[in-house]
């Protein structure tokens, strides 16, 4: 009986081995990149899939940089269609996709926040970036020299802040909330001191190593990529602070409460506005060669770009997308449709 | 001894005696007593763990639902009347669920609060009246009473995880929907019913409609392909080495690399994956991202040193003196292994590939890099669809910003824990009745 059972045992193992019928062509869509762009480029997928014959695209949650090498790397079936980006493709990555032979389309989608959220039953903060770099850069400027962060309470800072620890929790930096909140937060804070724009002015490389190292003595407390979770220990701790997207904290509007930076609450009309500074754009990128190949593509991208997707009422907007204005999106929604080539 | 002071009167019964004997009881009692407290502060580690997950999840097993009269309107079906199962699947069924609910609500004319009145219930809530259709066309034009979905806020509303209590503009419900809902709670339009979706549908955007058949049909099929390649390479290499290899220096050297493979991250196993299956050669022979098939490669991978070391074990267990015997009465090297030693070292080995299943079953390191870790809608039909395990749509749902995902995440791990108790329940058992005692 073993014999037997042996016996097929190793026929099935080879049978699925050696499995394999060349497919040439896909009717699948396959989209890669960033985690940000996740929940809007999936929920599109699954309109998509449900509205038309073509089948539900499937998107991979990988990362900004990682979906552009996966989407750079050629042309063909086994390459994806589509990436997501929760920045604009860099020189870099632009050049790789042409040396490969790809003609790309950019699609601006909208606008993602990156909210100071505390406790309900924490202090209410107002903030301004220069406060902001102060309380978590490595080292910061003290009459004009710099010195390692000496600041631990909000109050050394600015004696209108609340006299407990400072205690942030943020994203590590493999995040691409992480890159957009150095860039935007700090960098502006950054360069509200004197001596560090004049640095800026002169040595551009030193500017960005101060304006975007992020302390570690224990003040910023990387929490990993799960914004839930962050969610969850502010409540716990109504003297820590949350770094996170916008949707997160509309959704948890009962537990926590958005910091207002440099004068605009993160409310979604002030970050469509673009009265909130620290907001970044989010993109998709569409391989041209691709579309006719690969069904479903275009029709995916003006399901992307419809009116009932990324419109105001949209259902984009109800899973936290910040929409552009009026007008750009006509003009967005008009060069992707056409497929208008990206160049640098 | 080197003890001195050690009296020659110190025998049995003297009063030093008797202090190190007590002493010595006394020991043995702090032992056992932190044994136990090792054991009950694992059971409680354990307890809370499961209490957490229990708590939070057990909500998602039940769906909230609203009664509403649906008039099966032909004119946006099938506005031409044809019957034919594409045109009906691609209906306006979202326009029957607007009329009908616009209906109970006769006040409601506004055009910003009747949207709202629609987002009571779920986007995915045609789905349901699209299958009703699709299975007997004949419904169209009537008019029933039937329950669909309500949506992930109004769902999280009726199972008190939204507080009316606190300010309108910090809860995702509004004062208005809360009126709506107590009228038709009033009415008893409102139940909880068993959450079906959630066993019967693939992952989705919407809480509500997310199910989890999707990533178990893609751990089944994932784990089919791993069991399929490592049982049979795994227990050839054990039965190999143990019985037939010469002892040298070669094979010593391949003992050496299995047992460092076993201790190998998970991770590194994706990455060879990565280049080895989906690389050219892999390409050429139609391998994709995403695919079960190479999913299960990577995983047989990971779990072929456990099986080879389970099965060695297991094989070595065996008494030399069977094998004398059988060889004794003219058995072929062979015979004695398919007829003797085999059979007596099944249980050992099935134990082992359990195990190590029931590892590649929790796994998503290594899928992460070839592409299973992705939103995916439609059943995996086969090994070469498209598809995502257990572990990964926990992942998944873990990072959604929807409130309502919190308590499918841990429904999810209770279901992907209750798989993970029986497949080692099925080991113990196996050992239980088959295992041989020397």
């Amino acid at each position: 009986m073993i014999k037997k059972f042996l016996a097929v045992a190793m026929v099935a193992g080879m049978a699925t081995a050696a499995f394999a019928a060349p497919s040439a062509a896909r009717d699948q869509i396959r989209i890669v990149g960033s985690s940000t762009v996740f929940p809007f480029s999936t929920a599109v997928a699954e309109q998509f899939g449900k509205t038309t014959k073509f089948k539900t695209p499937v998107v991979e949650s990988t990362g900004s940089g990682g979906g552009m090498k996966l989407f750079c790397s050629g042309i063909g079936v086994e390459h994806p269609d589509i990436t997501n980006a929760s920045r604009r493709i860099k020189s870099s990555e632009f050049e790789t996709c042409t040396k490969n032979g790809i003609k790309i389309t950019e699609v601006k989608i909208g606008f993602d926040g990156i909210v100071l959220a505390n406790a309900k039953s924490g202090p209410s903060l107002t903030l301004t970036k220069k406060q902001i770099f102060q309380a978590l850069a490595k080292e910061v400027p003290v009459d004009g020299k710099m010195v390692a962060n000496p600041y631990e309470k909000w109050s050394d800072i600015d004696p209108s802040l609340p006299d407990s620890k400072i205690e942030v929790l943020g994203p590590p930096p493999t995040s691409g909330t992480r890159d957009a909140f150095v860039e935007l937060a700090m960098e502006g804070g950054a360069k509200g001191f004197e001596s560090l724009a004049a640095l800026r002015k002169s040595d551009k490389k030193a500017f960005k190593a101060a304006a975007h190292t992020i302390r570690e003595d224990g003040a910023f407390i990387e929490a990993g990529e799960n914004d839930n979770l962050i969610v969850q220990k502010l409540e716990a701790n109504p003297n820590a602070i949350g770094i996170f997207g916008f949707s997160f904290l509309d959704q948890n509007g009962d537990k926590i409460k958005g910091a207002t930076v440099d004068g605009a609450q993160p409310t979604f009309e002030k970050i469509a506005g673009g009265e909130y500074g620290v907001s970044r754009s989010l993109y998709f990128y569409v391989k041209q060669q691709h579309v006719g190949v690969v069904p479903g593509i275009a029709e995916y991208v003006s399901e992307f770009t419809s009116d009932k997707a990324w419109g105001e009422e949209g259902y984009l907007i109800d899973k936290g997308l910040i929409p552009l204005p009026d007008a750009d999106r006509k003009t967005v929604a008009d060069g992707a449709r056409n497929l208008e080539p990206l160049s640098m | 001894m080197t003890d001195t002071s050690l009296p020659l009167l110190d025998t049995i019964g003297s009063k030093a005696w008797d202090k190190r004997l007590k002493r010595r009881y006394a020991a043995e009692r702090r032992f056992r007593f932190y044994g136990a407290l090792a054991i009950a502060a694992a059971i409680g580690v354990l307890a809370l763990l499961l209490v957490s997950i229990v708590s939070k999840g057990y909500t998602a097993f039940w769906q909230t639902e609203i009664a509403l009269e649906i008039t099966f309107d032909g004119e946006f079906i099938d506005p031409e009347g044809t019957g034919d199962p594409e045109v009906l699947a691609l209906g306006d069924y979202q326009r029957l669920l607007r009329t009908a609910i616009r209906e109970r609500f006769p006040e409601v004319t506004e055009r910003r609060d009747r949207r709202k009145l629609s987002r009571l219930l779920s986007s995915g809530a045609d789905t349901t009246l699209r299958d009703m259709v699709l299975a007997d066309p004949g419904i169209i034009g009537s008019t029933q009473r039937i329950w669909v979905t309500a949506s992930d806020d109004v769902d999280s509303f009726n199972k008190g995880k939204i507080d009316r209590n606190v300010p309108e503009a910090d809860r995702r419900v509004s004062d208005q929907e809360i009126v709506w809902l107590d009228a038709l709670q009033a009415e008893g339009a409102v139940r909880s019913s068993f959450n079906t979706i959630f066993f019967t549908r693939g992952d989705s955007r919407e809480p509500e409609q997310a199910g989890i058949w999707g990533a178990l049909v893609g751990s089944f099929l994932t784990l089919l392909v791993t069991l399929a390649l490592s049982f049979p390479i795994g227990v050839l290499s054990a039965v190999y080495l143990e019985e037939f290899a010469p002892k040298n220096r070669w094979t010593d050297l391949i003992e050496v690399n299995i047992n460092n493979l076993a201790a190998v991250p998970s991770v590194v196993f994706g990455l060879l994956g990565l280049a080895v299956f989906l690389g050219p050669v892999g390409r050429y022979v139609g391998l994709e991202r995403s695919m079960p098939l190479v999913g299960g490669m990577v995983l047989a991978l990971m779990t072929l040193p456990t099986i080879i070391i389970a099965a060695r074990a297991a094989i070595k267990a065996v008494p030399p003196s069977i094998r004398e015997a059988a060889l004794g009465v003219g058995a072929s090297k062979l015979q004695v292994m398919t007829h003797h030693v085999l059979p007596l070292a099944m249980p050992g080995i099935l134990t082992g590939t359990i195990i190590g299943m029931a590892q590649a079953l929790g796994e998503t390191a290594p899928l992460l890099m070839i592409g299973m870790v992705a939103f995916i809608v439609d059943i995996p039909g086969w090994i070469d669809d498209s598809a995502t395990v257990l572990p990964v749509q926990i992942f998944i749902w873990a990072d959604s910003p929807e409130r309502a995902f919190v308590e499918r995440t841990s429904a999810a791990i209770m279901v992907l824990l209750g798989f993970l108790i029986l497949m080692n329940a099925l080991a113990v058992l196996l050992r239980k009745r088959f295992e041989r005692r020397w």
